[in-house]
């Protein structure tokens, strides 16, 4: 009998790893069993039921009434209720969606452009990098606040900047007008996730070989073609992933419009209606009905996603 | 050519110099905004025009704020441990030890972590009340490992995976355990990982609003967004502008010092996340 034996007989090293795994993933995954699955699975639960805030445990099942049910009334006119019939939550699936495209693309955009400024050398360029960390280490709420203040009617200083230079001939009400309010919080949301971008498309750049920009140069091609030929295509996967990390961020967004716009319909996304029913008008599991959906809507989303972009979110790892 | 040349030099310079200012400039007029007082808040000033230190008095000196401060500190750092100390064994498990349904479980993690917090809400506010822990810290603790968890142990996985097979090799022959590989064989590798890693999750949880905005109800037990959140004045027209943006660059000073101190670091891990894994 050898001593690798009398550890424990009859199993190989490598069962013996596995098992030994098993161990070591248990107290993980019952943490996130509990804070994530369970919560989850209770808050679909809830969505079935009239559950109300103040008396979680005496809801009784109601099947799909929060969702979409109907009535006809003696007139033979026929009542839709539910949230699929109510027309303020489809005012904020319009604006989640609108908010999650524009920005995504617009700072897909603006960070291909600061990541190949970053790709240059020249002095000074650990400052610059530095600099476009800020925004990125400034809370949401924070910087909310900030740009509220400088997004301000009567005092703030865009307004004052853009009459300076003649853009504007009057002071826009830039974050209470239902025509700005949106514009108001994709700047925000630009301006301070730009970086995230910028810095995930910098390193997809950094993995690409300097050599085939040697060729192309020595070739004589035109630098454009070499950015839609050579960069942008290796540089995809790296994009593909930034893009939908920001997507989801984006789908989900709660603290800057809650903060930003209070209260204003042309920006209510799913996540702040979603809240208000479950938490301020004691419409609980009407709430928890949104939630579904927009868990529903996200993970339909990520499967399109992936499927169609054949992202490999799990690269490696096989 | 050296015209053309000149020119291209300073139209890249006008770009780099552009991107500085848009990202520097909020929070430069934040801080000028901080130490102005009375009437001339109401004035547009592209430079500081006056140092008075009011607002940051009057924000340091009430009570509620600098407890949630410390709401903040306590809450973002028990959490940071607690899916530290989770996530160093899972990932050693998820990152050395092939077994079946290893790459589904993976993709699984990475899904929590790209969970709409607004899903778990209601379950998560049954399960707090539940523990009877609403309106102190641990709801924000237990609630925040949501995110906090999932990426500590999907960086640190990725981080593992990187280091070469020999390294564990000498410890299997000598027949140390796994925990006993885990604890003098990668721990001490480790350290750079954890440190970003730590960091990362730290800043996370400290900038967190939905989950603690739902969670607490007193004054006294608000972290640090929600109290910036809601500061504001009797009326729409009196909203204390010094005062918010003193509250603004105190909290984040610390910050900004942290992340530019350890920028490497940071855009390492926030790299690590998306495109190697």
């Amino acid at each position: 009998m050898t001593a690798r034996d009398s550890l424990s007989p009859g199993l190989s090293l490598s069962k013996r790893r596995a098992r030994s795994a098993m161990w070591f993933l248990t107290p993980m995954l019952a943490a996130l069993f509990f804070v994530a699955a369970w919560p989850l699975l209770r808050t679909i639960y809830f969505s079935f039921t009239d559950t109300t805030l103040t008396n979680l445990y005496t809801g009784k099942w109601v099947g799909f009434d929060n969702y979409l049910s109907f009535r006809q009334l003696s007139s033979g006119r026929v009542i839709w209720r539910g949230t699929l019939a109510d027309m303020s939550w489809w005012n904020a699936v319009w604006n989640t969606v609108r908010f999650t495209a524009l920005s995504v693309s617009i700072e897909a955009v603006l960070g291909i452009g600061v990541a190949l400024v970053l790709h240059k050398e020249f002095v000074g360029r650990g400052l610059v990098r530095a600099a476009i960390l800020i925004p990125w280490a400034i809370p949401t709420i924070v910087s909310a606040r900030m740009w509220g203040w400088m997004l301000n009617d009567q005092f703030g200083i865009i307004n004052d900047i853009l009459l300076n230079v003649g853009l504007i001939s009057a002071p826009i009400a830039w974050t209470a007008s239902t025509e700005t309010a949106m514009t108001a919080v994709l700047i925000v949301d630009v301006w301070k996730t730009t970086p995230f971008m910028a810095l995930l498309c910098l390193a997809g750049l950094q993995m690409i070989p300097k050599d085939i920009y040697e060729a192309a140069k020595i070739d004589g091609v035109h630098p454009l073609k070499v950015f839609f030929k050579i960069t942008l295509p290796l540089m995809r996967p790296a994009l593909m992933v930034a893009i939908i990390f920001r997507a989801l961020d984006a789908l989900r967004v709660f603290d800057l419009v809650y903060v930003l716009t209070p209260n204003s319909k042309a920006t209510k996304t799913m996540s702040v209606i979603a809240r208000e029913n479950l938490i301020d008008f004691d419409k609980f599991s009407y709430g928890a009905a949104q939630s579904t959906l927009l868990f529903a809507i996200i993970a339909v989303f990520v499967a399109a996603y992936v499927w169609i972009g054949r992202v490999d979110l799990g690269g490696g790892s096989k | 050519m050296t015209r053309k040349n000149l020119a291209k030099d300073f139209g890249f310079f006008l770009i780099v110099a552009l991107i500085v200012i848009v990202s520097v400039f909020p929070f430069y007029y934040a801080i000028i905004t901080s130490f102005k007082t009375g009437t001339s808040l109401f004035e547009v000033d592209y430079f500081p025009t006056s140092l008075d230190l009011a607002n940051y008095i009057e924000v340091l000196s009430s009570q509620n704020f600098v407890r949630s401060i410390f709401n903040s500190v306590l809450i973002a750092s028990v959490t940071v441990a607690f899916a530290m100390f989770l996530a160093v064994t899972a990932s050693y498990a998820l990152a050395r030890v092939r077994f079946r349904g290893r790459s589904t479980l993976l993709l699984t993690i990475l899904g929590v972590s790209m969970f709409p917090q607004i899903a778990v809400l209601a379950g998560l506010f049954e399960l707090i009340r539940f523990m009877g822990v609403f309106n102190t810290p641990w709801a924000m603790i237990l609630s925040y490992t949501i995110f906090t968890l999932p990426f500590t142990v999907w960086v640190l996985t990725t981080f593992m995976r990187d280091l070469p097979m020999e390294i564990e090799e000498a410890a299997i022959v000598d027949g140390a355990k796994p925990w006993q590989i885990i604890a003098f064989v990668f721990l001490p590798l480790l350290w750079p990982a954890l440190v970003t890693t730590g960091l990362l999750a730290f800043i996370s949880a400290w900038n967190e609003f939905l989950f603690a905005l739902t969670f607490t109800a007193s004054d006294t037990q608000r972290t640090v967004p929600v109290a910036i959140a809601m500061l504001s004045g009797s009326s729409e027209f009196e909203t204390p502008w010094g005062v918010i943006m003193a509250a603004s660059v105190v909290v984040t000073v610390p910050l900004i010092l942290l992340v530019l101190l350890f920028q490497r670091k940071i855009v390492a891990g926030l790299t690590a996340g998306g495109v190697k894994g």
